[in-house]
């Protein structure tokens, strides 16, 4: 573990020594080049005053909302859509419609619905993040040993009883997966967002740091992104390891 | 219950019936077994009889009432008990289930299913995950939960069709000591003419193309039964030998 945490850092480790070395001896002077000194004296700064951290938290507010948006309405019109298939051929050419349409193209429209702000931020991050969860969740509800359907039957439950006893514990591990992989696109969406037009968020302080030339904080700030992205990329992996038993009590 | 010329045919009227013209009377607390050819509807018919397909002509009357769906006075004990379990539940939660479905408060559940897995051997296994258990101990899983729903009638698919030998004789006999407790209606499916013969008060023949009755025959050997000295009775091996050779025949 260590030892792999050690191989992996040699490489910015020796490109930030080389970067800082050749920017401070001179024959590095690019205008948009910082040094990574300034760099992470800016992010230390950015950090301590708050504004780092405070983007932050909008970012993953809008993230978040995005994507509770998403879960909800994704695992329940796939739950419709996985159970009946009269609803799926009807719905179906509609969603593989509006499917392709790329998120961040709604920005004007949800401009002008919204105006700046959280709202429009959570709903273009919804969109997003809605499909991957929808079309896992109907392969999952599809999915479903028929014969848990029949023991549903056989003891009369009722909808709501199918659902949470039986349908949604099955279909769980699968759904799973379509929420990780929206998880990813929320953060890229709510920053793109961010720095397309909605000023809060890691986004907008990006671009306020560019156009005011606090290069370095630019950099500070890409980098804490990165931070964040590892984060959750690393807390995504070890709940997909635990996954095994949560999902049917296969483990062991 | 009461099956009165039920036939089913899959599609249009075009397609070959799979059962025709069925007859018969499941009696109150008999033990019915239904032995026939693979592909001859034996798990067709139980369907019918459980209400999860609908025949095609013909009625299905249980207990006054024309059979149109499933009913938990209707238990179904299917054939692949690993599909059958929910896997994220334990074997304790399994046979919690149906008290869940019949509506019995939580504070009651607890000593019902203790009670049921002390009677299914499975005291031990409470706490553990169906894919933990062996094929037998996951088979009793199920005949616990459909126990626990208090049914009428027990329609039983090959229950111990997958099952090794010993598991199943053992089984077999657990199944007839809680059935004459119970005084339990059971209709048993089998491809298995010996344990056709060893478990039932009666056994229907079926044939095969489409699915229909060769022959309904009163067993009537003395119970209880025992694995050694029943199957060595003169009339076990004589039914057996005369309903061996329907399955022949057809």
């Amino acid at each position: 573990m260590v030892q792999r945490f050690i191989r992996g850092i040699i490489v910015p480790a020796l490109a930030i020594a080389v970067w800082e070395a050749a920017s401070r001896t001179g024959i590095l002077k690019l205008e948009f080049l910082s040094r990574p000194s300034d760099i992470l004296a800016a992010g230390i700064d950015g950090l301590r005053d708050g504004s780092i951290l405070l983007a932050t938290a909008q970012t993953f507010e809008a993230a978040a909302l995005g994507l509770a948006i998403a879960v909800v309405a994704g695992v329940l019109a796939g739950t419709i859509l996985g159970l009946s298939r009269p609803i799926e051929r009807t719905v179906g050419p509609t969603i593989e419609a509006l499917r392709p349409i790329p998120a961040v193209a709604f920005i004007p429209l949800t401009l002008l619905l919204f105006g700046f702000g959280l709202p429009m931020e959570g709903t273009v991050v919804a969109y997003a993040c809605v499909w991957p969860i929808l079309i896992a969740t109907v392969a999952a509800v599809r999915g479903i040993e028929p014969r848990l359907l029949e023991v549903a039957q056989a003891l009369e439950l009722s909808f709501a009883e199918r659902m949470r006893k039986i349908i949604l514990p099955a279909a769980l591990g699968r759904i799973n997966v379509g929420v990780r992989v929206a998880v990813g696109f929320a953060l890229v969406v709510a920053v793109t967002v961010e720095i397309v037009v909605n000023p809060r968020g890691l986004g907008y302080s990006l671009i306020v740091a560019q156009q005011s030339l606090r290069i370095d904080l630019m950099y500070a700030q890409l980098l804490w992104l990165s931070i964040l992205g590892y984060t959750v990329n690393a807390l995504l992996r070890t709940v997909r390891t635990s996954e095994p038993d949560l999902q049917a009590g296969r483990a062991a | 219950m009461s099956v009165q010329k039920v036939g089913l045919t899959f599609g249009t009227s075009r397609g070959r019936p799979i059962l025709n013209d069925v007859n018969f009377d499941v009696l109150e607390g008999e033990f019915l077994c239904i032995v026939g050819p693979s592909g001859c509807g034996k798990t067709t018919l139980l369907r019918l009889l459980a209400g999860l397909l609908q025949p095609t002509s013909g009625a299905i009357v249980f207990q006054g009432h024309r059979v149109s769906g499933p009913s938990r006075s209707r238990a179904i004990v299917f054939q692949d008990y690993p599909n059958a379990l929910l896997p994220w539940r334990t074997v304790a939660g399994n046979v919690a289930l149906s008290l869940e479905a019949c509506g019995i408060a939580r504070a009651q559940r607890g000593a019902a299913v203790d009670a049921l897995l002390a009677k299914m051997g499975l005291q031990n296994a409470a706490d553990q995950f169906p894919s933990q258990l062996s094929g037998g101990m996951q088979q009793r899983v199920q005949i616990a939960r459909c126990l626990a729903q208090q049914p009428k009638i027990m329609l039983m698919d090959e229950p111990f069709g997958a099952l090794d030998a010993i598991t199943r004789q053992s089984l077999q006999d657990e199944l007839l000591a809680i059935a004459s407790e119970r005084r339990m209606t059971v209709v048993f499916i089998t491809h298995d003419l010996e344990e056709a013969i060893y478990l039932g008060d009666r056994v229907i023949v079926l044939g095969a193309n489409p699915g229909h009755i060769v022959e309904l025959v009163d067993v009537g050997l003395p119970r209880p039964r025992n694995q050694l000295t029943t199957r060595e009775d003169f009339k076990f091996l004589s039914l057996r030998h005369r309903l061996f050779g329907m399955l022949q025949g057809h």
